[in-house]
């Protein structure tokens, strides 16, 4: 599963002569389905999400995502998110570094490694840190000695937020720089350039849209994270309870309108992501329409 | 040790890669060994007996079953939908594109609540479906249904790129030995397209049986009925029943890991074909 | 297979890829297209094909207007630059297909399939992958795969193209005896002037969508009607100052006229070994090349850059030598016709008066 979900659309792929396409009614009864599909499956969730948020007028909406709890739960997604994302970010930059200009042995075993949260459910992805930090966990006893709360507090909350987005911004630059080759950070180097350099002026312009784009997916899905974060987190409310955490508790209290309006702020992160990646595969496809590989 | 290190000319591998494996172990190895750790701890009949009790079969087969439903509806109308973003043009294609990514965007509790609500029987399309006897909220179907929404985007991804790069001029060759529409499809397109949708059902079916935050508003929870094999784990622990609730992620992991693997079979025996062709 | 082809044009966006094109084939012959690339030849081998339309036109196969018949039913068989075969099935499978399309029993299948493979000289291999041939091996099934369900047109897309050099001449050789010995209709487009020499029957010459000129390639070779023709084919050059030859002087002298020379006919050498010494005219030799099977002189007349060859039997002759140059022959231009032009003084040299 190494290599990110990209797709580029082309016309030229769909500007089909009579011979390699099919027949005007086949196309129209195709299209109709696949777009009846589409609106069933995925855009209904979408647009009863801001039905529901705002069907008790404006005032509640906006009542319901200034309350205390509310805001507090906020506050931790976005911390989580602020210490996350960049930690992620920074491992997917070293190993893609690593992995994308070296030959070494068992590269495959360190792609698959990183590929593994993908395979894990969230639940199991929470479970492993209440095993291992949890009162009863092996690390238990020493931490309640040493009075350090992991499981139930924030800490807990991030690594099980780390774990689940991690391979992220990874799985974007392995492919991108693996296809970008180590021919210019080469030139670099034997022009006397060091390390650092080497990295900030030549790696990472090249490598900025592709990178952009995995920071902004792994931010969507560190606060979106619902599984694993309801595992360890204890679900203390004002205390321990993300966004999405907060979503469920008002929807089990029976307040659905409270809970699709809390939602909707994800649904927004959500729309805003899509956006962003719109725009990174426009840019890069400008990009390899143009130029060989050059800056910017 | 072989293999040509460009380290010499290119600094850094060595704290790359040093970091790399430090934050995997750390983040990532050694919290699953602890699951390997705690089942080991057990006895094997206590094992046993926690991962096959008829409640715990009954939510491996509901997750097992939904998802492999609902990776093949994927596998079907994420072809159509493919299909008819490569090889069509109608208004509207780049934002219907752009949705596709939706259900990968989108948080998990934000999906579940929203297809609860419209799916019960009090929702848009659970109000109309009602008067018929179909019910589908708090039951496999839609538990499926939820799970048709995660794994769209897998097989939607795997599938564009193959079309999009496919060959023009062997259909024109079926074309010129007599083929039309149908059987040019049925014998030259669809085979180049099965590797590709074997790896998007993979996709989401590993997906789906792992699947909590979109299932767990919809699915009602009823043990032995609706309840999938990741509430279990989260009941059990809230029961405190962690060798119980590890014995399950155990057998799980393992049937992830193997699919994981299978995947990447798949996709490496792929791009050996291509290349060689 | 009869063709005609009237009056056909083909435009993308505002650009004519076909213009005007009219021509007829008679029935078993093969026919090669040939010109510089984006010359329309492709274009209008899709257009017999079925798989482009023309914009303007009729396209006649056998007495019937084919513009509005589908691709699969006009009976031609088609093969591709770069093979297309199906890569999934064998190489039994990919000539199958087109029976199969038409229903034919199994064994009737089997059989024609067979005969095919033996006819192509890959028996053995009728089990493999395309991935598992080699370019020429894979060239050969296309080939078998068209012919397959019996048509009564073959047409070629630079079978060629994607082939090494050195079996393309292999190739070639077997692509016309193969045809000749089945006896069908069949035209291939290329813009190697050697291969469409070599195999060809009858050349049709293309350039910018028009249709220059039609005949074999002898008549070509000696007699082009248009200037690109003359200047196309051969090792032609287009002569600086052409009226300085001698025995050219008034050919050239209207203005607007050009000329063209070809290497043979070009005579260079000491005084001794010309033809006409008496008409000839001096030059100097500027470079020499050996060319393996003779020498290649550029020699200097009068301005005039020529190249001539020179056999490696006679004594070599160096840059900076001093030569007599005899010119055959040349073909004026006017814009729209060539016109080949023997040199008037062409006469015995020392004619006898007793």
């Amino acid at each position: 599963m190494a290599g990110a979900i990209h797709a580029h659309l082309s016309d030229a792929a769909s500007d089909r002569p009579a011979h390699a396409t099919e027949s005007r009614g086949v196309r129209i009864a195709l299209i109709t389905a696949a777009l009846l599909f589409l609106a069933l499956i995925i855009l209904l969730p979408l647009i009863s999400v801001i039905v529901e948020a705002l069907s008790q007028g404006w005032r509640v909406y906006v009542e319901s995502i200034t309350e205390k709890d509310a805001l507090s739960a906020l506050r931790l997604t976005l911390i989580t998110a602020a210490i996350a994302v960049p930690l992620n970010t920074v491992f997917g930059i070293a190993a893609a570094w690593a992995i994308a200009k070296f030959k070494f042995r068992g590269k495959n075993v360190l792609i698959t490694l990183i590929d593994l949260p993908f395979a894990v459910s969230p639940v199991i992805s929470g479970l492993i840190f209440v095993l291992l930090f949890g009162a009863q966990g092996l690390l238990g006893p020493w931490l309640a000695a040493h009075d350090i709360k992991i499981i139930f507090a924030l800490p807990g909350i991030v690594l099980a937020t780390i774990f689940v987005t991690f391979p992220f911004v990874a799985r974007e630059l392995i492919p991108l720089m693996q296809t970008q080759g180590v021919q210019e950070e080469e030139a670099a180097a034997t022009l006397g350039a060091k390390g650092w350099q080497i990295f900030w002026r030549v790696t990472l312009p090249n490598i900025k849209w592709g990178l952009l784009y995995g920071i902004i997916l792994c931010n969507a899905r560190a606060m979106g994270e619902f599984g694993a974060v309801s595992v360890v987190s204890g679900h203390i409310r004002g205390q321990t309870n993300t966004l999405p955490l907060h979503v469920e508790i008002l929807y089990n209290e029976y307040q659905f309108t409270a809970s699709f309006a809390v939602a909707s702020l994800l649904v927004l992160l959500a729309l805003v992501t899509l956006v962003v990646k719109a725009i990174v595969e426009w840019k890069s496809e400008q990009r390899s329409a143009g130029s060989e590989g050059g800056t910017g | 040790m072989k293999g040509s290190r460009k380290a010499s000319v290119l600094p850094g591998f060595g704290l790359s890669l040093g970091f790399t494996v430090l934050y995997l172990s750390l983040i990532v190895i050694i919290p699953l060994a602890s699951v390997l750790i705690k089942t080991a701890g057990m006895s094997f009949s206590e094992f046993w007996a926690a991962v096959t009790n008829a409640r715990v079969l009954a939510a491996y087969k509901l997750s097992f079953l939904t998802a492999f439903f609902a990776a093949a509806v994927n596998a079907v109308f994420g072809l159509l939908v493919a299909w008819v973003l490569v090889r069509y043009r109608f208004p509207g294609k780049r934002l219907i594109d752009s949705i596709v990514d939706l259900p990968f965007a989108l948080p998990t509790a934000v999906a579940g609540i929203a297809l609860t609500s419209i799916y019960a029987p009090t929702g848009w399309v659970g109000s109309l479906l009602e008067p018929l006897g179909l019910k589908i909220a708090y039951t496999p179907i839609g538990i499926t249904i939820a799970l048709v929404f995660i794994g769209l985007p897998f097989v939607v991804r795997t599938v564009q790129p193959v079309l999009q790069d496919l060959d023009k001029d062997v259909e024109e060759a079926a074309v010129m030995l007599g083929a039309y529409r149908w059987r040019t499809f049925r014998r030259v397109i669809l085979p180049e397209l099965i590797p590709p949708l074997l790896t998007g059902f993979a996709l989401a079916f590993a997906r789906g049986i792992g699947e909590y935050g979109s299932v767990v508003f919809i699915s009602g929870n009823m043990p032995m009925r609706t309840e999938i094999a990741p509430l279990l784990i989260m009941t059990k622990l809230e029961q405190f029943d962690y060798a119980g609730a590890t014995a399950i992620a155990l057998v799980m992991l393992v049937i992830s890991f193997s699919l994981l693997l299978l995947i990447n079979y798949m996709q490496w025996r792929y791009s050996r074909r291509v290349q060689a062709g | 297979m009869r063709i005609e082809v009237r009056n056909v044009t083909k435009r993308f966006g505002s650009l004519k890829a076909v213009d005007n094109v009219s021509f007829t084939i008679e029935e078993g012959k093969l026919i090669g297209l040939l010109g510089p690339s984006g010359g329309g030849k492709s274009t209008l081998l899709r257009m017999l094909a079925g798989l482009e339309t023309p914009d303007e036109g009729d396209i006649i196969l056998d007495g019937k207007r084919v513009n509005d018949v589908p691709p699969q039913k006009r009976g031609i068989g088609f093969v591709f630059q770069n093979y297309a075969l199906f890569r999934h099935m064998t190489v039994f499978d990919n000539i199958a297909f087109g029976l199969e399309v038409k229903k034919a029993k199994k064994n009737e299948i089997r059989e024609r399939v067979n005969e095919l493979l033996k006819l192509v000289g890959l028996e053995a291999i009728g089990n493999r992958y395309p991935h598992q041939l080699s370019g020429g091996q894979r060239q050969r099934v296309a080939f078998a795969r068209a012919l397959a369900p019996r048509p009564s047109l073959l047409l070629l897309d630079e079978p060629f193209a994607a082939i090494d050099a050195k079996v393309r001449k292999e190739l070639r050789t077997w692509l016309k005896e193969m045809i000749e010995q089945i006896g069908i209709t069949s035209i291939f487009v290329t813009h190697d002037q050697d291969e469409a020499v070599e195999v060809a029957d009858e050349m049709l010459i293309f350039s910018n969508g028009r249709l220059e000129q039609q005949g074999s390639p002898l008549e070509i070779y000696r007699h082009p009607r248009t200037p690109f023709v003359a200047s196309f084919i051969g090792e032609s050059r287009v002569l600086q100052h052409p009226e300085r030859l001698i025995g050219f002087e008034e050919a050239v002298s209207q203005g607007g006229k050009s000329a063209i020379i070809r290497p043979e006919f070009v005579e260079v050498g000491l005084q001794r070994e010309l033809s006409y010494p008496l008409s000839a005219q001096r030059g100097i030799v500027r470079q020499s090349f050996f060319r393996g099977a003779h020498l290649e002189l550029e020699v200097d007349v009068e301005g005039n850059r020529l190249i001539a060859y020179r056999s490696l039997d006679r004594e070599p002759l160096e840059p900076g030598a001093e030569v007599l140059v005899f010119i055959h022959r040349l073909y004026v231009l006017d814009g729209s016709s060539a016109v080949l032009v023997e040199n008037p003084l062409k006469t015995d040299p020392m004619p006898v008066h007793i």
